[in-house]
């Protein structure tokens, strides 16, 4: 499940906010790489390095596809970003009329409140 | 994570995401019990005060809603730019008071099937919309379409066409 917007916004900077993650995606762009050869390259254990391309992965910047024992890592791709425009204007649509809504409800509570005294 | 900070704050922010391949979910919190909520969502008269909020640019010009299991609905808009009005039509599916809605969307083919609940605690209403298309196909379309049903399609495409000639 892919999430979008402030929360897809904040795990991208979160996944830019490290050096090895930054240098993994310049890797990334020049070719794609196993999970074994990220280890190589940065000198790290294969589990510290499965953390970093997890992190990616989950922010939507990285695409891992596992074929027999080997992980291949490559850029998540960028046909996401049409859809998630798309999903942006949607919810400002609703946004838009939930604002509204918000005056109806607490005109109908004034009401509600009114009619109540006026019983009394 | 983010679930958990939710949990603990509650905001009017208003959520939208695409839940699975073939459903998207708008969520919001309104200051108000569910009856309250409900009821905006079911009597004309309030519906049209909110449906379409100024900004649109269209008029709600008549609603009509048969609020029962197999009632129809009609919410009928005009554009200042189009001589003829265009309606939103389907029918309820399960009507609830004041915790479900399920209802079609019919003016065009492969029409999502929305889900709405209303869900109180501490005297506010959770409100959950679930639009839920007949296929992955068909939500694809509805994003690759640019249209997000702010109203009919039709005006979608005058909208356009209005825009390429400016």
């Amino acid at each position: 499940m892919v999430q979008f917007h402030a929360e897809h916004v904040d795990a991208s900077f979160a996944a830019l906010s490290d050096a090895t993650r930054r240098g993994v995606l310049e890797r990334l762009a020049r070719e794609d790489a196993s999970i074994t050869q990220l280890a190589d390259t940065f000198q790290m254990t294969l589990t510290g390095i499965k953390k970093h391309v997890s992190v990616l992965e989950h922010a939507g910047l990285v695409v891992t596809e596992k074929v027999g024992r080997v992980r291949t890592c490559r850029l998540g791709v960028s046909r996401l970003e049409p859809e998630a425009a798309w999903i942006e204007r949607y919810r400002e649509l609703w946004a838009a009329r939930f604002d509204e809504l918000d005056k109806v409800v607490k005109e109908s509570i004034q009401e509600e409140k009114a009619n109540e005294r006026s019983k009394k | 994570m983010n679930a958990a900070r939710s949990e603990t704050v509650v905001t009017n922010d208003t959520t939208a995401d695409r839940r699975s391949e073939r459903e998207l979910v708008v969520t919001r919190v309104f200051d108000g019990p569910a009856r309250i909520v409900y009821d905006a969502w079911t009597k004309p008269e309030l519906l049209m005060r909110w449906w379409a909020p100024k900004s649109f640019g269209i008029t709600f010009l008549s609603c009509e809603v048969d609020v029962r299991p197999g009632g129809t609905y009609r919410f009928v808009f005009g554009h200042p730019e189009s001589g003829e009005p265009m309606a939103f039509v389907g029918r309820y599916l399960e009507v609830e008071p004041p915790s479900r809605l399920v209802w079609t969307n019919e003016e065009g083919e492969n029409g999502a099937v929305t889900t709405l609940t209303f869900e109180e605690r501490d005297g506010k209403t959770h409100l959950m919309l679930r639009d839920l298309y007949p296929s992955k196909e068909a939500l694809d379309e509805a994003v690759a379409s640019g249209s997000t049903n702010a109203y009919p399609e039709q005006f979608d495409e005058l909208d356009a066409l209005l825009k390429s000639l400016q």
